[in-house]
């Protein structure tokens, strides 16, 4: 197992935001974590991310507990997170947003930098044209690629996506999840957080379902697609 | 009556200034610098942490005795002969190389003890303020118990009335030359230092979005100290500067400064480099200026009235708040 959150608690003063949530994420697997808002899906991913204290439970990623591990210490073991929000350093460049994806990295003198970038570039050839441009003066979609794009710099093992699709139009919301599907193709694995689930049990091979801080469903994405209590609390109704 | 009093002396004052202008600019040039370098402490950790560190001023007064001790170690006495050439510069070096260090290490000290405690604990942001207001008493009552409350005289390190250049008439003196040189120079290397390096773009990264920054790997514990380390520096370079200009110190020196400062700060926009460097300018010269007009007694008057006037109508300063968002 690469990522395995055993029964995590995460609580924001008195209030417990994350109730004992366990999940598991193998490599190479699309996991996702869908649900409404505030059942607690952006907390679990800032708890992996170790930015949210963890009140009970145990994280372990590769096989150890990383549950104290500080922050910064988990993106240099490979987890990279690309915000809720999308997270961009309005006053830095694309090119230093995109740098700022391998600050940890031992090798970023190297020329694996550029063939990174080059990855990235190829992913999202907008990018390339804005690269001079300044994170603040980008649209939703284009800070949503950077986001993704700078995570990658990281050249993260699991890689945590926490709603890319928000505020986006029907058609980068399809083309951002066409790129996920990419991303996963070439072989990193992705736990993302969605509340359109539609698009994200399409694109996930599992996926966990988030209520008010609890799982409270967990299957193959394929039969939660089709699965009719799902499809009304979820999918917007029946058939479409 | 009273208003022809008053039109009467602003005539004289208004006239005062025409006569000495590039006397009046040059010095409050001077000053200015100062003011810069140590407004570089304050926005540097208001970038980082939106805390206002009010100690910062005392981490100043401690560069200035850093300084005065580096001349006695060297053994100066205010009445030696003054220094030229090579020796000069080593002196000077000396003295700076100490103020800076003291500084600097005071500083890194003063985070672990008033702030890191708050924030492990996830303090409110008054509290942390408060923290600041005590340790910036609890540091200059310290100097006071141990150094008494008199002023203590620095040496004159070389002949200061020695002419460099003429500007318009006015005759440019050497230390107001090295002052302002050394803190522009000071300040470009820090501006260069956040720009375009590893440690500097981590610093960017945390002023602008912390959480992001720590999701992209950046040790946040460790960009704070540096924050603190690289105010303290600046403030200690500061020091040095100010012993060379007004060649007295003691337990309280960096209040009005620190107050002037921080004005300088916001006037520039609090969080973004190079506006404290500009508030400092502006406000050295207009301070300067305004003493012309008004009368000297005035000058601490007309900076903080500038500073409420900021507050009222700009309180985001000449460049804009923000670290980050401060471009080339």
């Amino acid at each position: 197992m690469l990522l395995e959150l055993d029964d995590v608690h995460v609580h924001y003063g008195k209030i417990e935001a994350v109730k004992g949530v366990s999940v598991t994420v193998d490599e190479g697997e699309v996991v996702t974590l869908i649900g409404a808002n505030g059942a607690g899906k952006t907390t679990t991913l800032k708890a992996v991310s170790g930015v949210r204290n963890v009140t009970g439970g145990r994280i372990l990623f590769e096989g150890a507990d990383i549950t104290k591990v500080a922050p910064h210490r988990r993106v240099e073991m490979g987890i990279c997170q690309a915000p809720e929000g999308r997270g961009i350093f309005p006053g830095m460049t694309v090119l230093e947003n995109l740098e700022m994806g391998c600050y940890t990295r031992k090798d970023r003198k190297t020329g694996i930098k550029a063939r990174d970038l080059e990855r990235v570039y190829g992913l999202f050839p907008r990018l390339a044209e804005r690269r001079t441009q300044s994170g603040g003066t980008l649209s939703g979609g284009e800070q949503q690629m950077l986001a993704i794009g700078r995570a990658l710099m990281a050249r993260p093992k699991v890689l945590l996506l926490d709603e890319p699709s928000m505020g986006l139009a029907p058609k980068l919301i399809a083309q951002i999840f066409q790129i996920i599907t990419e991303i996963s193709r070439q072989g990193t694995t992705i736990l993302l957080v969605e509340q359109n689930a539609q698009q994200a049990l399409r694109r996930a091979d599992r996926a966990y379902i988030l209520e008010s801080g609890r799982v409270v469903k967990s299957a193959a994405a394929g039969d939660l697609l089709n699965d009719d209590t799902v499809r009304q609390a979820y999918l917007g109704g029946l058939g479409h | 009556m009273i208003a022809t009093v008053v039109l009467a002396s602003l005539s004289e004052g208004a006239r005062l200034l025409r006569d000495n202008f590039w006397d009046y600019t040059v010095t409050g040039a001077t000053i200015g610098a100062i003011y810069s370098l140590v407004a570089l402490g304050y926005t540097l950790v208001y970038g980082v942490l939106r805390l206002i560190n009010f100690a910062h001023s005392e981490i100043f007064m401690i560069g200035t005795f850093g300084a005065l001790y580096a001349t006695q170690w060297l053994g100066f006495d205010p009445g030696d002969p003054k220094k030229t050439g090579i020796a000069l510069i080593g002196v000077l070096l000396f003295c700076l190389v100490i103020a800076m260090a003291v500084s600097g290490a005071s500083a890194v000290v003063l985070e672990r003890i008033a702030y890191r405690p708050l924030r492990r604990r996830g303090s409110t942001r008054l509290a942390a303020l408060i923290s600041a207001i005590g340790a910036s008493f609890a540091i200059s009552e310290a100097f006071a118990l141990w150094r008494g409350r008199n002023f203590e005289q620095f040496p004159r390190l070389f002949d200061k009335t020695h002419t460099v250049f003429t500007l318009f008439g006015y005759d440019v003196r050497a230390d107001q030359v090295l002052i302002i040189l050394s803190a522009l120079f000071m300040m470009v290397a820090l501006d260069q230092f956040v720009r375009r390096t590893r440690l500097g773009r981590g610093v960017r990264a945390v002023a602008q979005n912390s959480e992001t920054a720590q999701l992209m790997g950046v040790n946040i514990d460790r960009v704070i100290v540096l924050t603190f380390l690289l105010g303290g520096l600046m403030a200690g370079g500061a020091a040095l500067l100010d012993m060379v200009f007004l060649e007295q110190t003691r337990y309280n020196i960096g209040f009005i400064l620190g107050v002037k400062a921080f004005t300088a700060a916001v006037l520039g926009g609090i969080g973004n480099l190079r506006g404290a460097l500009l508030g400092g300018f502006v406000l050295g010269l207009v301070e300067n200026y305004g003493s012309a007009l008004f009368g000297t007694q005035w000058k601490d008057v007309i900076s903080f009235t500038l500073l409420v006037a900021v507050l009222m109508f700009r309180p985001t300063g000449l460049l804009g708040e923000s670290l980050g968002k401060a471009r080339a």
